[in-house]
């Protein structure tokens, strides 16, 4: 019987009757390849000239291990804090009609189309201890600019429109009538929105929050004008790779690389998994 | 618990949706308010709810002033059109939730809410879906458990907009006879909002029907199917088709035909004339209002047969119940006469 035959081959599941699917998957897999997946390989390779060996020595020199840790866990707190910040924007600008909302809606995406530079040495303008809000911290003696704080302010600021524009469509879309459901069955309005309504937007939170991650850990722009960068303090990781290029040191450019594509990886599809997980829950529509 | 809509009016903008609307349902009463989209039922049952503040007018249930009161203090069970259950939680986590978000001291036990969702599911027929979430129910069943829901909070009220708008047609005709049932064994008083008017007539205590944010006419399903009070309810009920004619002297005049009033009373001038299948039977020549009419076309309207049958020139076909045993073909000329004569002014 040439059916059982068949069922023993590997095939791609039928998607639909309708036409179009080798096209696109064609043309999804080259320019994946072409965009992501080659560079990325070039890079591993380079980095594997090292030996495993001399890649673990480079993750867990002194020096690589702090930057590690302050990229990626000021980025973590950054994309953190802009989950709830970025949540209560992108629930102003769609609940409530007031005037210049389109132009506030307008600056949120400020963070996306400014030079990352450009941000950077305002930032830096301000929180400074000389500037207009490094000015009033000074005397209570905290300082932003130079110290890992300002790092921090600086993968705030480049990282907000990511949460506000995922959560912004779902927030739109949420069926008014379950809230009303939930007024009729004796919830007070914080009941509602504890219960009902944050739950329904924890995926595009989420998904909000792991794409500000992966901006603010690999941001370098905005951060090397405010971190002072000083080695064990606040240095980040993308510099350190710029100083090791600087160097012509290469191989170690390329380790570095390497072991933070690899965190980031790791910790996206941990998130990705979140996900599929809450989708699962909610099902689709 | 009796519920009382005391001269409603709600505007939106320029827009009147609702005029000086009264309806008054008693209690362990099951009323349906009809009408056609935009006549503004889904607005007043929303206004009952506490959903929409009316511009002008009381609320009182139980005969206590509650258009003040807001809408989590009514105690109303409300079911939406679209059902709008809760998609992340459980059909059991759904139909707890108006126990769950009750203050600690008026909170039943755990236990209490379990036996009490097991008691609903029994209820609604859905035994063992507890577990089950949202997405992976049929429409039905979504129905039922937004039923389910709404009467976990034991309200005084029930208010049901569309309760079966988004079913098909057969899921539709047995939820009906169920719902009347669970409305025997809970007694709830029952306010649901519908378009479609078998519905109504076949399950409603009394039936209450809306035009542009008017209410028509209130009565039980044979007054109002026996009896239209407006000529939109004559034309809205029962399939009718209007038919323009003239009245004059206790005369109306369809076309070339004077059809005798026969001691309805009606001003003179134009009048409008509804005609539902089963008020033509087939009559013999020369008979008082007879009319000579051409059967257009004969069709098959489920058990009965029924005869498109053209009155006169420039008048819209009328249809016609046949007996069982009319030998009648499309292109005869057939005699016909009208059972009774609903005719309207204007």
């Amino acid at each position: 019987m040439s059916l059982a035959t068949h069922a023993t081959t590997f095939r791609f599941r039928q998607p639909s009757a309708l036409p179009g699917f080798g096209l696109t998957f064609g043309f999804a897999v080259t320019y994946l390849s072409l965009i992501v997946l080659i560079p990325l390989g070039v890079l591993v390779a380079r980095a594997s000239g090292l030996g495993l060996e001399g890649l673990w020595q480079t993750a867990t020199s002194p020096r690589v291990l702090a930057a590690l840790k302050l990229s990626f866990g000021v980025s973590f707190a950054a994309a953190a804090v802009n989950a709830v910040a970025g949540l209560v924007v992108a629930w102003v600008l769609t609940r409530y009609a007031f005037p210049g909302r389109r132009l506030l809606d307008a600056i949120v995406d400020l963070p996306f189309a400014l030079p990352t530079a450009v941000a950077g040495i305002a930032l830096t303008a301000i929180y400074a201890p000389n500037g207009w809000i490094g000015g009033l911290l000074a005397p209570l003696g905290v300082k932003v600019a130079y110290t890992p704080l300002g790092i921090f302010v600086a993968l705030v600021f480049i990282s907000l429109p990511f949460v506000v524009r995922t959560v912004q469509p779902v927030l739109a879309d949420l069926d008014r009538e379950i809230e009303e459901a939930s007024a009729t069955l004796g919830a007070s309005r914080a009941q509602t929105v504890l219960r009902v309504i944050l739950p329904s937007l924890l995926p595009a939170v989420l998904t909000g929050f792991a794409l500000a991650f992966g901006r603010a850990v690999g941001e370098y722009g905005s951060v090397i004008f405010i971190a002072g960068n000083m080695p064990f303090v606040s240095e980040i990781a993308p510099l350190l790779i710029v100083i090791q290029l600087e160097e012509f040191n290469y191989a170690g450019a390329t380790a570095i690389a390497t072991i933070m594509l690899a965190i980031a990886f790791v910790s996206l599809l941990a998130i990705n998994l979140i996900q599929a997980w809450s989708r699962r829950r909610f099902g689709h529509v | 618990m009796e519920i009382r809509a005391e001269a409603i009016t709600k505007r939106f903008g320029e827009a009147t949706v609702l005029a000086d609307v009264d309806v008054h349902v008693h209690a362990g009463e099951l009323v349906a308010l009809l009408g056609p989209s935009g006549s503004g039922k889904t607005t007043l049952l929303r206004i009952f709810a506490g959903l929409e503040q009316p511009s002008a007018g009381r609320i009182l249930l139980g005969g206590e002033d509650a258009t003040q009161v807001p809408v989590q203090a009514r105690g109303v069970g409300f079911m939406f059109q679209h059902y709008a259950l809760f998609r992340h939680l459980t059909v059991a986590e759904n139909i707890a939730y108006g126990l769950k978000v009750r203050p600690r001291a008026s909170r039943p036990s755990n236990a209490a809410i379990r036996a009490r969702v097991t008691e609903l599911l029994d209820l609604v027929q859905l035994p063992g879906l507890e577990r089950r979430y949202p997405a992976q129910l049929s429409g039905g069943q979504r129905q039922r458990v937004a039923l389910a829901r709404a009467l976990a909070v034991d309200p005084k009220v029930l208010l049901l907009d569309e309760p079966f708008g988004a079913l098909d047609a057969q899921v539709r005709r047995d939820l009906r006879r169920w719902l009347r049932d669970i409305h025997e064994r809970t007694g709830h008083t029952t306010l649901f909002v519908t378009h479609d008017q078998d519905e109504a007539l076949e399950i409603a205590d009394r039936v209450a029907i809306l035009d542009q944010g008017r209410l028509e006419q209130i009565g039980t399903p044979d007054e109002i199917y026996e009896h239209p009070a407006t000529a939109f309810v004559a034309g809205f009920i029962g399939e009718a088709t209007r038919l323009p004619v003239e009245a004059r002297g206790g005369v109306v005049r369809l076309g070339p035909h004077a059809l005798a009033l026969n001691g309805t009373r009606l001003a003179d001038g134009p009048a409008s004339l509804f005609v539902r299948p089963r008020d033509l039977v087939l009559a013999d020549d020369g008979k008082a209002n007879a009319l000579p009419a051409n059967v257009v076309a004969v069709r098959r309207a489920g058990p009965a047969r029924r005869a498109e049958l053209h009155l006169g020139e420039g008048l819209p076909t009328v249809e016609m119940e046949l007996p069982a045993d009319a030998v009648i073909g499309k292109g005869d000329v057939v005699q016909v006469a009208l059972t009774r004569l609903r005719v309207f002014g204007g």
